[in-house]
């Protein structure tokens, strides 16, 4: 299993940690031709949502990977990675890859000060440490998308199909179950039917 | 389950990291920043050049204009204050700022001590220009720490000397034995704790950040071989030519830093760089502030 990950700016090395200790390869996609490499999976890492979404497209890497994904490739992001997944944001007119039927708020629990972490239930897996850092959350899904995580009553994690997007960083902490049930539960799924 | 505010404090550092903090000094520098790719803004009155031309005592920026600066963009905004100018830091927790420089840049206000940074719930990056320093102000609290080199010459050379000097005592403390490292503390200056991290983990607790001379893709991308994790451009670029293409070139610098063609094709028609003071030729070091 081999899993890239985008690397254009914030915390890909972490996601890369964490792959590693489950026992998936992974590797850096930082221009166009990183995507010549065979993968089975993407994760968009936290950082910067105008940073990526900018780069994404100077350095070419846009219409390959909306393609991949709108062609099933399956995808993980968290936290800017949300935001790059969502069709719609509500406090930001700019939109990105815009592959996945969710409405996305921007620095939701406001600046620094509003960052938090809690302990939650995600999908069937209890006590799932979430690290929110100036995140955003999810006001609304589409048909088809299911919602896997809240808190206080807002929507934290969902997946529509091989789309997967988390609000905090499953990164950041030691638990690997968020990462295991990406790849058990989407990529190596996919990977049988083809 | 708890709100352990250091460490959220230092995750927010790990989001910045592979990308460029930009000094600006009004709400239009900062959208254009923001535009240009920063991941990141410094608010402040004058960028370091200036306050190196102005001399006198240079203090925290009026509330008013930081506001401004945070109305104005969606990407965190930080700002300084001056070293152990505990009131200053107060304030700009108090306006919501999301990370605090307590910075050499501006006059000290204590020369002895920092802040005790631990205080605060708002982060704070410190500037250091080896181990020893890098790991009392992380002791004291900071979240984050960046080179000093030599804020406002546009020459980077005291910022490779700081991080060639952090990295090389960094493998040194790693290859020492466990019963060296309580000696080695002692010498450093620091706490057992933090010599015996660094020993384990080869790298510093925090992340650890370039600043201080940084004018070209070049200079950026030079940082990051030596092993910065991001980059801090202060006066290089609304003192240049071309602010924002000079930004973008120096985003993209820090994503790709190793491809020697694409940096070449950045550095492309930039138009002029920030004219440049050699470190022989100015009078304040700003880089002995604050050990």
């Amino acid at each position: 299993m081999n899993i890239g990950v985008l690397a254009l700016q914030g915390a890909f090395e972490e996601h890369r940690q964490m792959l590693s200790r489950l026992g998936a390869d992974s590797f850096e996609i930082r221009q166009e031709r990183d995507l010549n490499a065979d993968f089975d999976g993407l994760i968009i890492p936290g950082g910067e949502s105008t940073v990526q979404g900018k780069l994404l497209r100077e350095l070419n890497l846009f219409d390959k990977i909306k393609e991949l994904i709108t062609d099933g490739l399956p995808v993980f992001g968290t936290c800017a990675g949300l935001i790059l997944l969502a069709k719609k944001t509500e406090n930001d007119s700019r939109t990105h890859l815009a592959v996945m039927d969710i409405t996305a708020v921007r620095n939701a629990y406001g600046r620094q000060l509003g960052s938090f972490y809690t302990e939650e239930t995600f999908g069937e897996l209890e006590k799932v440490p979430m690290t929110f850092i100036r995140a955003p959350y999810i006001s609304e899904v589409g048909a088809g998308v299911q919602i896997l995580a809240r808190v206080g009553g807002n929507i934290v994690a969902a997946r529509q199909g091989n789309r997967l997007v988390t609000a905090f960083h499953p990164e950041l902490n030691k638990d690997v179950r968020v990462h295991k049930f990406f790849l058990e539960n989407i990529v190596k799924s996919r990977a049988a039917q083809s | 389950m708890e709100n352990n505010r250091f460490e959220l404090n230092k995750n927010l550092a790990q989001m910045l990291k592979g990308g460029v903090i930009m000094d600006v000094t009004t709400p239009e520098q900062a959208k254009i920043a923001e535009a240009a790719g920063a991941c990141a803004v410094m608010a402040l009155e004058r960028i370091p050049a200036d306050i190196r031309a102005a001399g006198g005592v240079s203090r925290m920026s009026d509330p008013k204009m930081i506001k401004g600066i945070q109305n104005a963009v969606s990407i965190p905004v930080m700002a300084k204050c001056r070293i152990g100018h505990i009131a200053e830091a107060q304030i700009l927790q108090a306006i919501e700022i999301d990370y605090i420089d307590e910075s050499e840049v501006l006059s000290p206000a204590d020369d002895r001590y920092h802040i005790d940074k631990t205080a605060f719930n708002v982060p704070f990056v410190c500037g250091a220009k080896d181990l020893g320093e890098a790991l009392r102000r992380i002791n004291e609290g900071a979240a984050m720490i960046r080179t000093k080199g030599e804020p406002g010459t546009g020459d980077v050379v005291q910022a490779v000397r700081h991080m060639r000097m952090m990295q090389s005592e960094i493998r040194r403390l790693a290859s020492m034995s466990e019963d060296e490292l309580f000696d080695a503390a002692k010498e450093l200056q620091v706490p057992y704790d933090l010599a015996l991290y660094v020993h384990k983990n080869k790298k510093l607790p925090v992340v650890n950040f370039a600043a201080g001379g940084v004018a070209t893709p070049a200079d950026a991308a030079l940082m990051m071989q030596l092993g910065a994790e991001g980059v801090f451009v202060g006066s290089g670029i609304f003192k240049s030519g071309n602010p924002e293409k000079r930004a973008a070139a120096i985003v993209k610098a820090v994503t790709n830093y190793t491809d020697a063609k694409m940096l070449a094709e950045l550095s492309e028609d930039l138009g002029e760089a920030m004219v440049g003071i050699n470190e022989q030729e100015i009078e304040l070091l700003m880089a002995e502030r604050g050990k």
